[in-house]
């Protein structure tokens, strides 16, 4: 079934860029806005707008009753869920399809095992693709923990089930810590995601953060569309993301992707996912998780295939064959984007919202900022410090990163504090112009740099 | 107590204002309560990152500003304290 009218259940960025896309393809576009967002881009750009609520994204973008409620009052078909909020809520997904609209998205049971991080591992573990070594057995008291680690090796890594985004993941460097870890990951896992359950793995040495994006249709055919590398992190959020990856032999390569189509077939997975791997130093990989939802660094992927990600999500939704063969599938040149946000990185990334007085976006040839900024646009307190994606595509790798450093030297977001000077400092590093860095980069330029850097940044 | 022994404490940033570490949990401070250097007078939400906001002198709190989960502005003045 085609779709003639989609409600966008998101802000920002994400659902400016998910508009573009339906309306070309003919798509009316409903989207809903906080009380904080009356004036936000998405809400300009969509063909009609509905309040959904008071400022905090609880009471707002989280409402998924009220979100489903409005969406078959306006008859919409299908509601985009984007990335956060509600993009991952397995009950939301449910309640859509019990409202007889589509999610345009992965199914219920998909987010279920996705959601539950040591079920997930346990599942890719049977099908023969390797895990980070570990324990699939949920922990829930410090003497199980105890008797599950004696046979591992220290450092080791303690991880919510239920977790995400670095949250209740705790370092445990030698079995006198182990106690104490446990009892603080519990709480924390408690605290933040309602389940105290945790389990175990190894700590990889230095790892790369490798991903890669697969699209699954109804009939169960399921592509790859090659990798990211996303290995320039703070405290596990991502900040420039690339693809093709750099640095990886073929054979590396072809293995993480045929992996993610095994996943992708066992879990009987539905629509744009990704599987994220950890590489180490050694070249092995391990499966770390499934993230079934469109991703903020998907523009890379689509800048090296000529590939409209969120066309393909809504012909997978609309029931259509994916009209691609894996052999079609072919990269061209090198993408590379820089998350623009509202951090000071002088002030450990203290975050700075308010009024944009002065606004360039940059241009050219080959260059992409999905944005919802403009000139006067208030950037509120209440949700995510991300403003946009700087994208940049080259023919090859060093022109992606020239092209890059041009458009982040361009870019005026005043009087906005934001990552663009640290974003010039990783990309001038002679371990990432070489495409040879891990998931330890930022941290060490950040305790690396001097007063004198900072003040630069600050300049 | 004189007017300008008291020390204006100004919201580095701007976010919602927290007067205690959680919804069913104690406030940080209240009003003549003795407060150290550094100690923790609220948190601050802001682009879902919490900063706590901790007193800048060994003293006492004379006046809290601000109401709970208000929304505040950078350098609005969230405490009167005095040495």
């Amino acid at each position: 079934m085609a779709f003639s009218k989609v409600l966008v259940a998101n802000r920002g960025e994400i659902a400016v860029r998910i508009i573009r896309s339906l309306k070309e393809c003919g798509v009316r576009t409903t989207a809903i806005y906080s009380e904080a967002d009356k004036d936000c881009l998405h809400v300009r750009l969509a063909d009609e707008a509905y309040p959904i609520g008071p400022p905090p994204a609880l009471k707002s973008y989280l409402q998924a009753g009220a979100i489903v409620e409005l969406a078959a009052r306006i008859q919409a078909q299908a509601v985009h869920p984007g990335y956060g909020f509600l993009a991952e809520n397995a009950q939301f997904a449910a309640l859509c399809q019990e409202a007889g609209l589509c999610f345009i998205g992965p199914t219920p049971d998909n987010l279920r095992l996705a959601g539950d991080k040591r079920r997930a591992r346990q599942v890719v573990e049977e099908a023969g693709v390797p895990v980070i070594p570990g324990s699939h057995r949920p922990l829930l008291s410090v003497a199980e923990a105890q008797e599950v680690c004696r046979s591992m090796s220290y450092p080791l890594l303690l991880k919510a089930s239920a977790g995400g985004g670095g949250r209740g993941m705790r370092a445990v460097a030698g079995p006198g810590d182990l106690a104490d870890e446990f009892v603080t990951a519990a709480a924390e896992a408690r605290a933040v995601f309602g389940d105290p359950t945790l389990y175990v793995e190894q700590r990889i040495n230095r790892p790369k953060h490798i991903e890669v994006q697969i699209l699954a249709d109804s009939q169960g055919r399921v592509v790859h569309l090659m990798e990211r590398n996303c290995s320039v992190q703070r405290r596990h959020q991502k900040l420039i993301e690339e693809a093709p990856a750099p640095g990886l032999t073929q054979a590396l390569r072809e293995s993480l992707h045929r992996a993610a189509v095994t996943i992708a077939k066992t879990v009987g997975y539905h629509n744009a996912g990704t599987i994220e791997f950890l590489v180490d130093q050694e070249q092995r990989f391990y499966f770390m998780e499934i993230n079934a939802r469109i991703q903020v660094e998907h523009p890379v992927t689509e800048m090296i295939l000529g590939l409209d990600l969120i066309k393909a999500q809504l012909a997978i939704a609309e029931g259509r064959e994916l009209g691609l063969r894996q052999e079609e599938i072919r990269a061209r040149g090198h993408a590379i984007e820089c998350r623009i946000n509202a951090e000071d990185p002088a002030l450990d990334f203290l975050p700075d919202p308010g009024r944009v007085e002065q606004y360039h976006a940059p241009g050219g040839f080959g260059v992409r900022f999905d944005t919802h900024l403009y000139q006067g646009y208030e950037v509120p307190i209440f949700y995510d410090p991300m403003l946009g994606k700087l994208i940049t595509w080259g023919a090859s790798r060093p022109e992606a990163l020239a092209r890059m450093q041009r458009c982040l030297d361009e870019l005026v977001v005043e009087p906005i504090k934001t990552t663009t000077p640290f974003h010039l400092q990783v990309i001038r590093r002679p371990e990432f112009i070489q495409g040879d860095y891990r998931l330890d980069l930022a941290e060490q330029l950040l305790q690396e740099m001097d007063s004198g850097s900072l003040e630069a940044m600050q300049a | 107590m004189s007017q300008n022994s008291l020390i204006e404490m100004k919201s580095p940033l701007s976010g919602v204002f927290y007067r205690s570490p959680g919804p069913e949990q104690p406030p940080f401070v209240e009003v003549g309560n003795a407060v150290k250097r550094g100690q923790t007078l609220c948190l601050l939400e802001t682009m879902k990152v919490f900063t706590r906001i901790k007193s800048p002198v060994d003293g006492e709190v004379v006046e809290i500003l601000c109401a709970n989960e208000a929304t505040v502005e950078k350098n609005q003045i969230l405490f009167h304290l005095k040495r």
